[in-house]
């Protein structure tokens, strides 16, 4: 049983390393390499859920390999089967399955055959890996691979600029996701006392006692995975990323945005059900949030007058909707809910193309003037201001902007007098001070106490200044490795110094900071100096430095390809339960050295082309 | 000294220029750089690079690998540049390694450019979404629930009113919701708001702004322009959209710069050309103008002389088993060879596929008229269909229902599962579904059509009279020269096309449908030139068609390869056994034409059984999968006006339009005139449409569709916030090499010269050389090109033509375009 557990991510990672290395001009091979991967994990997983079943679907939990440990601390990838699983194993090979082979005639001569399946197939080790996960920290790899398949995917198009900003947009959106995993970890850690599987979770007993001593830290934790799980299912406040991702080649759109991605949010929340399951305040929570997103989405998907659009926010209103079942605790109800809406929303999206012959034959033969709906039924001042607002997607795009970017841009801003120079003038002395400083112990106490939130400030500020600048790009790029040696200095402070922590934190991070650095070089020699200011397009000038550098950016985004994957979780572990602003700022670096990294990526490598096109034609396409 | 701004005529002007695409359900070709047609096509295309900075050409390095390919001729290339620049040498070092600049940017955008330059704000994207959002919804024409409240009003009107009725606003600020319910407030007053003082800069700022959206301001045109191209109509203008467009960007600088910005004026500088200011000569769109040329020349040139060596009879008249007319489409062009192969005692012929009958039409159940011929063609007729109402099958998955949250929950826990299933066998049996469009469903096979007058309603006549019928009976015949030697069969076979998931659908149609199938049309000529009265009439006229020969009706779908008989009606015996043979020879001709379009395939197998491959070409035209049910009129090149023995033993591998015409009876040109009034516009415009497409796919064509997501069932647009995207999609446009139509017309010089003097606006496609002209005399085959305004002695500098014997086994060779061939009749 163990063994046919692990071939459901081997599976999907052996076809994906496979479909790598095979020739870029070879459609056939590249397509039936794709659809034999997911024809193999579809019968795997057919056959052993019916074995499953047959034999009493008992819950499989498997811990397998230890990544790292000390004395307080492991990371340890565990892997979990249950009904959840099963379910979402089930539906998302069949809807894999259907697509890719869909995607195989459907792709036929477009530039991107290649680059296409490679997605889609890491995207799916992405899904295998956070389903089938039995802890926090394996889901987080899972979750990880799905975020940046995501960006991937949406700037499929990557020579055109709205693509390329939506995809930039949802990543932003995702990283909010990453870091409420990353803090309920955190939290978690401090509650258990170790790191937790989800298989312990189903301890009720267990679950009460600790619970009862630490009620807020419990609050907080369900919290996390709700902010979680609301941005990566686009419940409201984050629902306008949805239809914003419906830029790539219809049938990735149909099978991530209209079903798989979309629907991961759900999974956390029914994961972690045995979690929450008695904090009746954050059920009603829950419950209350669906309940709004419905309606609102429904509003919204009323109005819409593009059919891509209109499916996302059908979509959304139904998760809404299975949100409210997973915490009224209808866990079966809430698993079909998602298998149909999955199945539904991703046939719709499929044949949405075909709209235009069938309503206009529909309109032709059975027309009516102005159909009344059933707003109708309102008063009109009411009902304009709901038709204004829902038209507006009740701003929600535009809050973003105002409430999470703009605050940020405004604070870079204000750093404006730190140019290069500066910045390197002041605070590499200043690291260079402080780390002797610590190691020779010559600090007191209180200093003691606030030195990691000033430290970790520092980096914050830096990391700001690295997300706003607009002109020079190494400079960014060096401020977001500079960013996390501050951390690491932070966190070495607060705890327990231990060199070979900070050694596993910050190897990934020098790496792939010194190989970014090198990429950039070549690039300036060989097309000159560039800024920030435009989007560049070069990776079709570039392919290789582009992947290389697109390597190095997740190595410095702590993406789960080097060891300082392992060493953001155990930063973590290092803060201590009540030092929320030191979690607070060390999480806000986190989301905002992901965004500074992807940023510096797209500018460079994405958009239309600056050879072939002139500054103000970037729109037309 | 400016001068001053007088908003309706820039206006006026600034349409001219915006694409003119209807919507999708009435998509017809067009030439699109149709505003800059009264310069010459190089000169034409160089403006049009400069100012709104369209790509016009291949890349220079396209036409340089060409070259080395072998694709384009030295031969052609040296006299090219002998005849344009005299000295060949010194051009052909250019050609081949001058180096010049890549980018150049367009004049279009450069002032507006500067709100990013000076402010750093991308106006563009505060504005553009909610711009098209609000626009999308007044004129959806059934996606949305919950529709826009409109009561009738024009869209300003509409839009005061919901602003005066609602606590929300489409704007940020108070006062600019001010400004809008100030019933006195102009695009002048914005102007100066927004521009400033500088009057001259007004034109020029309208330019960059609506060229930043040139898809949703073109449609808007449109439908301020044809109404009823909206079944369900809006009362829009261009004016209406700039005005509230200025509004936006008022409010959406005064939201980001909180009052403190200047007008743009006065950053402007002298580095900002003036839009319509004359163009400088640029060497290289000289350079690229040569190498097409030479691209163009090194495919006429072989056209040329294959219809100068071919060499071919006519059929004895008592030998004749059938005739059988089609459209002038170039899709035609292989089917009618591949029927004359198989039965050497027919006859095809080709015209447009209207068959000279004009009218609306309104099938059984039908709530509105669809007009059934060219565009420009306004019918006073209607031809209704009687018989019972055919159930359109419906698909829930297109229903409303399953997007509100409440009937959306039982939708999702089964339908859903249903989705599952039907995507299942969409993918291993594609079969018609009622999500297809399909030629076939646009009238039913067995319900009846009247012809005859019976009444006037809504302001058109029901029905011909007799003189009317005749007259266009009278008129299809001579135009292609069918006037004796009547088969006992004559079939009138329309065209259509079947695709599902393409929102283009009405592009696969036929063009001089406007973008319908052609089988009303089909069936009403035949009706009609089956009528004794009319026959009696055309008697008088010299046309006499036996008792004994019947015309019959069909339709042709491209796209599958079948053909439906609207024979219902038809009961002689002698008939029915004549046409069962017929239909045999056409089934097996329809096999053959499969296999020869399936070598364009990637997935389909050319040296497979004929008959396999056909069954293949069916399942795709159903596929939800396959972008590229067919080709349509991708390779286009040429238009051939004149007798089928011109041109019927030379391969032209489907790159031809086909207008049967017989000079004989025709001396004088009249319905020569007919013909190339139409087929210049027609022919040109899909010619021109397709070559645009091609080398501009971001800004002319529609780029590739698979992202593409509809917008109100009028247009598409790729993802939710984009410019709707005018032209072809690239999958109907890669494989065709963009070359202008060579229109080559059966008939002497002089009286082609005197025919296309008639009208102006046909003589401007040949002067203009948007359309290439060459008249071969019909007696001497002797050529002449027509350039600067007269005909030209020309000799081909191909030697010779290559006879072919085994068609099959050529097809099979090559998924590219083939030289032309002689074929081997015996």
């Amino acid at each position: 049983m163990n063994l046919t557990l692990h071939l459901f991510i081997w599976v999907p990672i052996f076809g994906f390393l496979v479909s790598l290395i095979l020739p870029k001009k070879n459609e056939t091979l590249i397509s039936v390499t794709a659809f034999s991967t997911l024809a193999i994990q579809l019968s795997l997983a057919t056959g052993f859920i019916a074995y499953w079943l047959f034999r009493g679907a008992k819950t499989i939990q498997i811990n397998d390999l230890i990544l790292f440990k000390n004395e307080e601390y492991v990371f340890q990838i565990d892997f979990l089967f249950d009904k959840i699983t099963a379910v979402y194993l089930l539906v998302g090979a069949i809807l894999t399955f259907m697509v890719t082979l869909y995607s195989r005639y459907y792709l036929h001569r477009e530039a991107g055959y290649k680059r296409f399946f490679n997605t889609t197939l890491f995207f799916y080790v992405g899904y295998c890996v956070t389903t089938l996960s039995g802890n926090l920290e394996t889901l987080f790899i899972g979750w990880e691979i799905l975020g940046i398949s995501s960006f991937l995917l949406i700037s499929f198009y990557r020579e055109r600029y709205l693509p390329v900003k939506n995809a930039v947009k949802v990543f932003s959106i995702y990283r909010i996701g990453d870091v409420g995993i990353i803090l309920a970890m955190w939290a978690s850690h401090h509650l258990w006392g170790q790191n937790i599987t989800f298989f312990q979770l189903n301890n009720a007993e267990l679950v009460h006692e600790h619970l009862q001593t630490h009620s807020i830290i419990g609050v907080f934790i369900s919290l996390m995975f709700l902010l979680s799980a609301t941005a990566k299912s686009a419940q409201l406040p984050f629902s306008s990323w949805l239809p914003r991702a419906m830029e790539g080649p219809t049938p990735s759109s149909a099978i991530f945005y209209g079903s798989l991605s979309v629907h991961i949010g759900v999974f956390l929340m029914l994961r972690t059900f045995p979690f929450w399951e008695n904090q009746t305040s954050v059920r009603i929570l829950i419950a209350a949030l669906g309940l709004l997103t419905a309606l609102v989405a429904t509003g919204i998907a009323r109005v819409q007058s593009s059919v891509k659009s209109q499916i996302a926010y059908a979509s959304i209103a139904q998760i809404g909707l299975i949100f409210i079942e997973v915490s009224l605790g209808f866990e079966k109800l809430a698993l079909f809910h998602f298998a149909g809406n999955a199945f539904l929303r991703t046939y719709q999206l499929l044949v949405s193309p075909s709209v235009v012959s069938y309503l206009i034959r529909e309109q032709f033969y059975h027309f009516e003037p102005r159909s009344s709906s059933i707003e109708r039924l309102l008063p009109i001042k009411l009902r304009n201001t709901l038709y204004v607002l829902c038209l507006k997607e009740w701003n929600l795009d535009s809050m973003l902007y105002q409430y999470l970017w703009n605050p940020m841009k405004w604070a870079g801003n204000k750093l404006n007098f730190l140019n290069g120079k500066r910045l390197m003038a002041y605070f590499v002395p200043a690291f260079g001070i402080s780390y002797y400083l610590i190691n020779e112990n010559q600090m007191n106490v209180t200093a003691l106490h606030w030195l990691p939130v000033f430290f970790a400030g520092i980096g914050l500020v830096l990391v700001f200044k690295s997300f706003t600048q607009r002109r020079s790009i190494r400079l960014s790029w060096i401020l977001v490795i500079m960013n996390h040696f501050w951390i690491a200095l932070a966190i070495s402070l607060n705890e327990k110094f231990d060199s070979f922590e900070s050694v596993l934190y910050l190897s990934g991070i020098m790496v792939a900071g010194l190989i970014g650095y090198l990429c950039l070089q070549r690039l300036f020699q060989q097309e000159g100096k560039m800024t920030l200011n435009r989007f560049q397009g070069l990776s079709e000038n570039h392919p290789k430095i582009a992947l290389i550098f697109l390597l190095a950016c997740l190595g410095l985004t702590g993406f789960p390809i080097t060891p300082t994957f392992i060493g953001e979780d155990l930063i973590f572990s290092h803060i201590h339960e009540d030092q929320f602003l030191l979690a607070g700022i060390v999480s806000l670096s986190f989301i905002l050295d992901g965004l500074a990294v992807i940023r510096i990526y797209a500018r460079i490598f994405m958009g239309p082309n600056y050879r072939t096109h002139a500054t103000f034609s970037n729109r037309y396409f | 000294m400016p001068t001053s701004f007088d908003e309706h005529q820039v206006i006026h002007e600034l349409k001219h220029f915006l694409p003119a695409q209807a919507p999708l359900m009435d998509f017809v070709h067009h030439n699109t750089l149709h505003a800059f047609q009264n310069l010459a096509f190089h000169e034409a295309l160089a403006t049009a690079h400069v100012k709104l900075g369209y790509q016009v050409y291949f890349p220079l390095e396209n036409f340089r690998s060409m070259y080395q390919e072998g694709r384009i001729s030295d031969d052609v290339l040296e006299r090219v540049l002998v005849q344009k620049k005299g000295n060949a040498e010194a051009w052909k070092g250019k050609l081949l390694f001058g180096e010049y600049p890549t980018v150049e940017p367009g004049r279009v955008g450069a002032l507006r450019g500067i709100w990013k330059s000076t402010y750093g704000i991308d106006l563009d994207s505060l504005v553009h979404p909610t711009l098209f959002r609000i626009i999308g919804s007044f004129l959806d024409q059934g996606i949305s629930i919950w529709n826009f409240p409109l009561n009738g009003k024009s869209f300003l009107e509409a839009i005061r009113t919901l602003e005066s009725t609602s606590f929300a606003s489409m704007f940020y600020r108070k006062e600019t919701k001010k400004l809008l319910l100030d019933p006195e407030l102009s695009i002048t007053d914005l102007l100066k708001k927004v521009v400033g003082d500088k009057e001259e800069l007004y034109e020029q700022y309208l330019y960059d702004q609506q060229f930043s959206h040139q898809g949703w301001s073109g449609m808007v045109s449109t439908v301020e322009d044809l109404p009823q191209t909206l079944l369900d109509t809006r009362l829009i203008k261009l004016e209406d959209l700039i005005l509230f467009e200025l509004l936006l960007e008022f409010d959406a600088l005064n939201y980001k710069l909180d009052q403190s910005w200047s007008p743009i004026g006065h950053f402007a500088t002298e580095k900002i050309i003036p839009l319509h200011d004359p163009i400088a000569y640029s060497e290289k769109l000289d350079v690229v103008s040569l190498w097409q040329e030479a691209f163009e020349w090194t495919y006429y040139d072989q056209v040329l002389k294959g219809l100068q060596m071919e060499k071919v009879d006519s059929i004895q008249p008592h030998a004749k088993s059938f005739q059988a007319m089609f459209c002038i489409d170039d899709r035609e062009c292989s089917f009618r060879r591949h029927l004359e192969a198989l039965d050497p005692a027919c006859d095809t012929y080709g015209t447009p596929g209207f068959f000279s009958v004009e009218f609306f039409y309104q099938p059984v159940g039908g709530k509105f008229y669809t007009k059934l011929c060219p565009a420009p063609v306004t019918p006073n007729f209607l031809i209704k269909e009687e018989g019972s109402e055919k159930k359109s099958g419906t698909d829930l998955h297109f229903s409303k229902h399953s997007h509100n949250f409440y009937t959306g929950w039982l939708f999702s826990q089964t339908l859903g599962f249903w989705s599952a299933a039907k995507l299942f066998v969409n993918l291993f049996k594609p079969s018609m579904s009622p999500a297809t469009a399909s030629s076939l469903k646009h009238v039913d096979k067995f319900s009846t059509i009247r012809v005859d007058y019976q009444a006037i309603e809504n302001g058109l006549q029901v029905g011909f009279h007799i003189e009317e019928m005749a007259v266009r009976v009278e008129s299809l015949l001579k135009s292609i020269g069918l006037v004796d030697n009547f088969a006992p069969i004559v079939y009138v076979i329309g065209h259509g096309a079947s695709s599902v998931n393409n929102p283009h659908y009405a592009a696969y149609d036929c063009g001089a449908c406007s973008g319908r199938a052609g089988s009303v049309n089909a069936r009403v000529i035949s009706q009609m030139a089956n009528k004794p009265e009319v026959r009696a009439i055309l008697r008088e006229k010299g046309i006499h068609i036996p008792e004994t020969t019947v015309f019959v009706g069909g339709l042709r779908d491209t796209t599958r390869d079948d053909v439906v008989f609207y024979d219902e009606q038809i009961t002689y015996a002698d008939y029915k056994i004549k046409h069962a043979e017929h239909v045999k020879l056409f089934e097996k001709a329809l096999n053959n034409n499969a296999k020869e379009r399936s070598r364009r395939f990637e997935s389909i197998n050319t040296s497979a059984r004929a008959s396999d491959i056909h069954e293949k070409i069916r399942t795709r035209s159903v596929s939800i999968f396959e972008p590229r049910p067919e080709l349509n009129h991708a390779t286009n090149a040429l238009c051939i006006v004149g007798r089928r023995e011109l041109s019927k033993g030379v391969f032209l591998d489907r790159r031809s339009f086909l207008n049967s015409f017989d000079y004989r009876v025709d001396l004088d040109g009249t319905y020569l005139f007919n013909i190339l009034k139409a087929a210049a516009p027609v022919c040109g415009g899909i010619n021109l449409e397709y070559y645009f497409s091609r080398v501009d796919g971001e800004k002319l064509g529609a780029g590739t569709k698979l992202p593409h997501n509809v917008m109100g069932l009028f247009g598409v647009a790729n993802g939710i916030d984009g410019d709707l995207r005018p032209g072809l999609p690239a999958q109907m446009t890669e494989v065709h090499d963009p070359v202008r139509l060579l229109l080559i017309v059966e008939h002497f010089p002089e009286i082609v010269l005197k025919t296309i003097q008639k009208a102006e606006e046909t003589y401007e496609w040949f002067i203009n050389d948007w359309v290439k002209l060459v008249s071969i005399n019909p007696e001497t085959k002797e050529l002449f090109v027509f350039e600067k305004g007269e005909f030209k002695p020309y000799e081909p500098l191909t030697k010779d033509i290559q006879e072919i014997d085994n068609l099959d086994e050529l097809l099979a060779s090559s998924q590219e375009n083939f030289p032309v061939y002689l074929l081997n009749q015996n």
